[in-house]
């Protein structure tokens, strides 16, 4: 209908309009198809991001719109040890927490690929810890790592093992080592599931063939099974390094940062300053700080793992 | 048919303020009854209140009878959201940064201090019921106030004291429980001695291990701030009040460096630990169990002690009333706030709070609840003994921003846990409060 119109109009007939030519062209619609998508990456991904980062540079508090000032935050930042101890807290709560999970997560992924009885039921029941919210468990953990009434406490000290209550999130080391334990018991089921998964796609005959070959269990693993996993490895343990360096929840109900800032991971000082404390701008300027380790373990996951060469078992 | 019913609030709230009082003037023309003003809802108007999670049930009643008669009065719907009470200041503040939300909040401590400028000035209403009802509690005021200008009204304080088990004090050797710090010290050695330790948390329990450091500093003489808002922690005040509570902490049960709110609470529940500080809240727990009986008989509270500045000085919670100037209906939340000051209304209400909540107005300190149970008595003097935190400077962001980052509660924790010397930790308080005090 319409090329009929235009054909009447011989002073437009080669000269159709922008929005037209826009539609006709591949490019063009691919184009508008992606508008909306890239305008809710921007209302919802740039600019909040966008934002957090200008509020770093200012001395924005609550109810008080700031100024800019440049680095000073980041300066103050520099020279504050609970930041730093903060930082030092959160490197330490991501490499022990990622390390256990990936090795715990892989061990529970390749018994639950063997073949054993109830073996669907086992596979949905490790899901469970996933499916709790995080609340809900870090508060059964708050229990467990109380100081007066741990039960883990009580059972050790009715076996007569020790004679007074561990002292769990009061003293820092044992503090930082309750916190990842509660981490990983939650982060494990993510990291098996997803890599049982990747498991399963592994075909069988190459076992079967490296097997004939002579191959042990160990060879197996380490020449066929680690090298095809490892794209998966990637991207499972890229997601479960950010979602433990965000970590917010479990800290904030098991120590809230204590005891005397042993705990507090980046994101949980981030709140602390920003909302309780109402300092915008300092709490923004923590957030913002997050960003380069968060690339760099991005990159360590993309550029490491998944180097072509070390997949085939070759050397760098 | 409303708006009659409306115009006639003033009035019935004005007349119940009459006759309890006894009518001694007349009712002037935007006067009501004790010169408070009367203030005329707007059409249609709803408010919308944010609170916190009330900790006593008769509380939360009495508080919605009151509302419930205001709205029979006037026709004006209240709206009460519960928070709990840590998240009632960041909803608070974004409430007041985005300029929507509820219309007046249920706040703590110097919240109101911390977007003035987004508040509604009640200037006229809180002069006038400070005129009516004795006049306010200084302490009290002063997270009410910024210069002449009243941002907030002053609620309530919600006392802290110690509670203690009588049995294990006498067990212990003392008949009676010391009036100060040192006479204190020796009671918790001898409760330690006999394996009924005390317990105050030095975690970040946001009221409870507040309250514990700041009786610590004050007690002995030290500051955050001087009155021109200078940073003053690092004084030989500061030092001796670290040096006590290390001796303190020594005979505290293991583990309060990890406690948060409620941790005390718990020990002290399960007789883990037979003295610790805390509102009534804790007395009522065991009272309202009829499991816990003989505990709640041998529960005994007192003010904490005095130390060497020679007078009691308590931090408390606060909790303050204010109006968001975003509300649409500016005049109603007066006309609310007025009615719920009214002094059968608000006797009713501190009377339902079983002293869980002080007067802010020094003319209901006769209430009743105060004399009805020996157990009230210390709560009583929460309003008297209240001093502002970031005394003796102004109240603002600085303030609330170094009592949010826990910065004199770290301060001793860092000191009694062995992780600083105590000169390290006031230094380090101190760097971390100028970084607040800046501007």
């Amino acid at each position: 209908m319409s090329s009929h119109s235009i054909a009447d109009q011989p002073s437009v007939q080669n000269r159709p309009s922008v929005l037209e030519r826009i539609v006709q062209s591949r490019n063009g619609l691919g184009f508008l198809f992606m508008l909306p998508a890239a305008a809710f990456l921007l209302c919802f991904l740039t600019y909040p991001l966008g934002l957090g980062v200008w509020l770093g540079f200012t001395d924005t508090s609550i109810g008080r719109p700031g100024i800019f000032i440049g680095l000073e935050n980041y300066i103050w930042l520099w020279n504050d040890s609970v930041f730093w101890l903060s930082v030092f807290n959160t490197m330490l709560y991501t490499v022990v927490a990622s390390v256990l999970k990936f090795g715990l997560g892989l061990w529970l992924a390749l018994i639950l690929n063997e073949h054993m009885p109830f073996k669907n039921f086992f596979r949905a029941i490790i899901l469970l810890p996933w499916v709790v919210p995080t609340v809900l468990s870090a508060l059964a953990f708050w229990w467990i790592f109380d100081s007066q009434f741990s039960i883990l406490s009580w059972v050790l000290m009715e076996l007569g093992l020790i004679s007074g209550p561990i002292n769990f999130l009061g003293e820092p080391n044992n503090a930082r080592a309750s916190v990842i334990a509660a981490n990983v018991w939650r982060g494990i089921p993510f990291v098996a599931i997803s890599l049982l998964a990747g498991l399963q796609t592994i075909p069988q005959s190459l076992h079967e063939a490296a097997a004939l070959d002579g191959a042990t269990p160990w060879q197996r693993f380490r020449r066929i099974t680690l090298p095809l996993l490892t794209p998966i490895i990637a991207v499972v343990m890229t997601f479960s390094v950010l979602f433990t360096f965000t970590d917010f929840q479990l800290i904030y109900v098991l120590t809230r940062g204590g005891p005397v800032n042993a705990t507090h991971l980046m994101a949980t000082l981030s709140f602390q300053r920003a909302i309780p404390g109402g300092q915008l701008g300092e709490g923004a300027a923590i957030a913002v700080a997050m960003i380069p380790f968060l690339l760099a373990a991005i990159l360590f996951s993309f550029f490491g793992l998944q180097r072509r060469k070390w997949q085939q078992g070759g050397r760098d | 048919m409303s708006i009659n019913r409306r115009q006639v609030i003033a009035g019935t709230a004005g007349l119940a303020a009459a006759t309890a009082l006894g009518g001694k003037f007349g009712i002037g023309n935007a006067l009501a009854q004790d010169g408070i003003p009367t203030f005329t809802p707007e059409e249609g108007a709803s408010l919308r209140l944010l609170r916190w999670v009330p900790f006593v049930e008769a509380e939360e009643e009495a508080w919605n009878a009151n509302t419930k008669a205001f709205t029979e009065a006037t026709g004006v719907e209240v709206r009460i959201d519960q928070e709990s009470w840590e998240d009632v200041r960041p909803k608070a503040a974004v409430a007041a940064n985005i300029g929507s939300g509820p219309d007046m909040v249920m706040g703590w401590f110097d919240d109101a201090h911390q977007y003035p400028d987004k508040l509604l000035d009640l200037t006229d209403l809180g002069v006038a019921l400070g005129q009516a009802h004795g006049g306010w509690y200084e302490g009290l005021e002063g997270y009410a106030r910024r210069g002449d200008q009243f941002i907030a009204l002053p609620l309530c304080a919600i006392g802290n004291a110690i509670c203690y088990r009588q049995s294990h004090m006498e067990k212990a050797g003392f008949s009676e429980f010391p009036k100060d710090t040192a006479g204190f010290l020796e009671l918790c050695k001898a409760l330690k001695a006999q394996g009924t330790p005390a317990g105050f948390p030095h975690g970040k329990a946001v009221g409870d291990a507040n309250n514990y450091a700041h009786w610590l500093l004050w007690s002995h003489g030290g500051q955050m701030v001087d009155d021109q808002g200078k940073v003053t922690i690092n004084s030989p005040e500061t030092l001796a009040a670290i040096e006590y509570a290390k001796q303190l902490y020594d005979t505290f049960i293991p583990g309060t460096e990890s406690w948060l709110d409620i941790n005390n609470n718990r020990a002290f529940m399960a007789g883990q630990v037979s003295l610790t500080a805390n509102g009534v809240s804790l007395y009522y727990a065991a009272k309202n169990d009829p499991a816990m009986a003989e505990m709640a008989e041998d529960i005994r509270s007192v003010t904490l002690p005095i130390g060497p500045i020679g007078k009691s000085v308590e931090l408390h919670q606060t909790s303050t009333l204010s109006v968001f100037n975003h509300t649409k209906y500016p005049e109603a939340a007066k006309a609310y706030l007025a009615f719920m000051y009214q002094a059968d209304k608000m006797n009713a209400w501190i009377e339902g709070a079983s002293a869980y909540c002080c007067q802010p107005l020094k003319a209901f300190a006769d209430n009743p609840v105060w004399t009805s149970n020996p157990i009230h008595e210390p709560y009583s003097h929460a309003s008297e003994s209240l001093r502002p935190n970031g005394y003796a400077g102004p109240l603002g962001a600085a303030s609330a921003g170094v009592m949010a980052d826990y910065v004199l509660v770290d301060m001793f924790a860092e000191a009694v846990t062995g992780q600083r010397s105590a000169e390290e930790a006031a230094a380090n308080a101190e760097r971390r409060a100028n970084r607040y005090y800046r501007v």
